[in-house]
């Protein structure tokens, strides 16, 4: 791996009580890639978002963002860092219209103050305007732009992950962290997927990594992919390398990749 | 028939339709006052509201303001919060140690002598007012810290102590606030042109805020606090802006409403108090402000019109003897109603547009014409 890295995990150890969730795991993400963070149910890999994000703080070890070490940061500062996320199971503002989730996204640009928005301050009326103007450009970008005026719980599923992925590239991140973005899809949907993740890599650039379990997505997307089984760190390397790392196949994708090979 | 499309009005034309409404319900409040036949001279008007109804017009205006201070720390940013009553005395209370006179607190505080430092206080009435908004919001910003960390049910709990400490408090600081013998003779400040000018002040205020990205904000918290985070909202510092503008709202309220009914004492703001409110929040809607203007004229007019079950009633065959008290447990009926069969309230999470208001009646004459 050469350039840039934007996010280093230097060994990080995550303890719930007795339970070690993630063990001395190291992860230097270049920057500009896709990457995968694949492995069985329960190896850790939420864990792994969940402290990148900051939502827990690791036992042991460091993140390290863009060079600058932002372990223990809360969530909210380490996005207006430029880091963003959608989850497992859908998180959206759910008694909002799509719009106003993308502006929602928006916020942590925002600079005036809300007593500007009180009194009507001009230079406030100006951003809010800019925020309504760009949520609905960037809604028309990712393609739900006939969802706008709609209340999000009444979308259909795969608007509604294409919405969390736009609310969170609404934050302007450069790091994005996708957590089974193609769950619950059918194959030709997990195909628009992965071109809609290659899509908004290049027009946003960013750099973005992904957890996933339908392998064909993994391996048809992913540059560089880690695996983890019970927290530690099995196998990491490109998409053929993991294809046929006897410890991969033994830990659990033996059938999978021979299909995905088909 | 096709049902054409209908245009949105244009920011222009709802500004319109705004000053025309404001007219109309000052043009309303000259007459109920009385003063509109004697400032005209003319005497063919409708005979204006007895003293008694306009007192219960003012107070639809105080309980509208409260209804949406608590309306956006429960039903916009989804705290629930217990302490209303407690914010409504110290403003309240504030506000009385500011407009009364030297020589009536002299008179007043026979149980221990006042403060030098209050003793000598006396400010203008709207300034009262403010000051008593403010000091109810340092008390939430003192409590909000550390109780905000705490969620759902927990929050309310801990809240409802604080406005028991409050009355407790203000029971025993003679010095300052008479003790349990309280405030009388407070001047009738709250006439019906400043409960309405304040109302309708707030209201502008509250939707410009909610009707921005500030108020998607705070509803972003209401529906996922983690969500909310990542979207890189600090979640405890919009909880705390919440929970202070409430705060500061119901000071306000407390403050017109301490000068409306010119006696105050702590027996007053127990927890019945803070139910009242929460019971308009409720039954208007959570999380909509027409909700809660509409809540407060219904429970207030109620809450007076239910009297008449609290009176001794002859049904022929027994005689029921007046029950003080009744009004509550039939208010308590239909609070437990509306719980088990319309959860969301009147309007929901809805409000009531010039827009809304046209589609309407453009639905009905589209009904019409279909017919002929």
């Amino acid at each position: 791996m050469n350039g840039k890295n934007i996010i280093e995990v230097r060994n990080v150890t995550m303890r719930f009580g007795g339970v070690t969730a993630v063990s001395e795991l190291d992860m230097n993400i270049p920057e500009g890639g896709i990457v995968g963070l694949i492995g069985p149910n329960g190896a850790g890999k939420t864990t792994v978002f969940n402290v990148i994000t900051g939502f827990y703080k690791p036992t042991e070890g460091d993140v390290v963002f863009a060079g600058r070490r932002i372990t223990g940061m809360a969530p909210h500062a380490i996005c207006s860092l430029g880091m963003a996320r959608t989850f497992q199971n859908i998180r959206l503002f759910y008694n909002e219209t799509a719009l106003e989730n993308v502006m929602i996204g928006r916020h942590v640009r925002r600079k005036s103050r809300w007593w500007g928005s009180v009194l009507g301050l001009p230079g406030t009326m100006r951003e809010e305007r800019e925020i309504r103007e760009s949520s609905r450009q960037l809604l028309k970008r990712i393609g739900l732009s006939a969802y706008a005026g709609e209340i999000a719980s009444g979308l259909p599923y795969g608007a509604q992950r294409r919405l969390e992925i736009a609310r969170a590239l609404a934050t302007e991140p450069r790091f994005l962290l996708l957590d089974e973005p193609a769950a619950g899809m059918n194959p030709q949907e997990s195909l628009e997927l992965m071109n809609f993740i290659r899509q908004i890599r290049d027009e946003f650039h960013l750099t973005i990594l992904l957890i996933e379990h339908d392998m064909k997505v993994v391996m048809g997307v992913c540059e560089h992919i880690w695996v983890l089984e019970y927290g530690k760190l099995i196998a990491e390397g490109d998409a053929e390398a993991i294809r046929s790392n006897p410890r991969v196949i033994e830990a659990y994708l033996g059938e999978e990749v021979n299909h995905a090979a088909d | 028939m096709m049902t054409a499309q209908r245009e949105p009005f244009s920011p222009a034309r709802n500004r319109t339709f705004n000053v025309i409404a404001v007219a109309l319900l000052f043009l309303f409040l000259w007459w109920a006052d009385g003063s509109m036949a004697a400032d005209l001279g003319i005497s063919f008007l409708p005979e204006p509201l007895n003293g008694y109804e306009v007192q219960i017009l003012n107070l639809v205006a105080v309980y509208g303001i409260l209804a949406i201070s608590l309306n956006i720390i429960y039903g916009f940013t989804g705290m629930f919060s217990l302490g209303h009553a407690g914010f409504m005395a110290i403003g309240a209370y504030v506000s009385a140690l500011c407009v009364l006179t030297p020589d009536q607190k002299e008179i007043m505080w026979i149980i221990d002598e006042i403060l030098p430092s209050l003793a000598t206080l006396h400010t203008p009435f709207w300034f009262s007012v403010i000051l008593g908004g403010v000091v109810a919001t340092l008390f939430a910003l003192v409590i909000g810290i550390p109780v905000l960390r705490l969620g759902g049910d927990y929050l309310g709990i801990a809240t409802l102590g604080f406005s028991e400490i409050i009355r407790v408090l203000i029971v025993n600081a003679t010095p300052i606030t008479n003790g349990s013998l309280g405030i009388k003779g407070i001047p009738c400040h709250t006439d019906l042109f400043t409960s309405y000018i304040w109302l309708l002040l707030v209201i502008y205020c509250t939707v410009r805020l909610l009707s921005s990205n500030f108020g998607n904000v705070l509803k972003a918290v209401r529906d996922d606090e983690i969500a909310a985070q990542v979207m890189g909202i600090n979640v405890f510092h919009t909880k705390l802006f919440s929970f202070c503008l409430g705060a500061f709202l119901a000071g306000v309220g407390g403050a017109l409403l301490g000068n409306l009914l010119t006696t105050i004492d702590p027996k007053m703001f127990t927890f019945l108090l803070t139910y009242n409110i929460l019971m308009i929040v409720v039954a208007g809607g959570l999380g909509s402000i027409t909700g809660s203007i509409i809540g407060s004229v219904i429970i207030t007019v109620l809450l007076e019109w239910l009297r008449v079950v609290e009176e001794p009633m002859d049904l022929g065959f027994m005689e029921i003897p007046g029950i003080p008290g009744m009004r509550m447990v039939v208010f308590s009926v239909c609070l437990l109603l509306i719980i088990l069969y319309r959860r969301e309230g009147i309007m929901g999470m809805r409000e009531i547009t010039w827009d809304g208001i046209a589609a309407f009646l453009f639905r009905i004459r589209g009904r019409k014409e279909n017919k002929a």
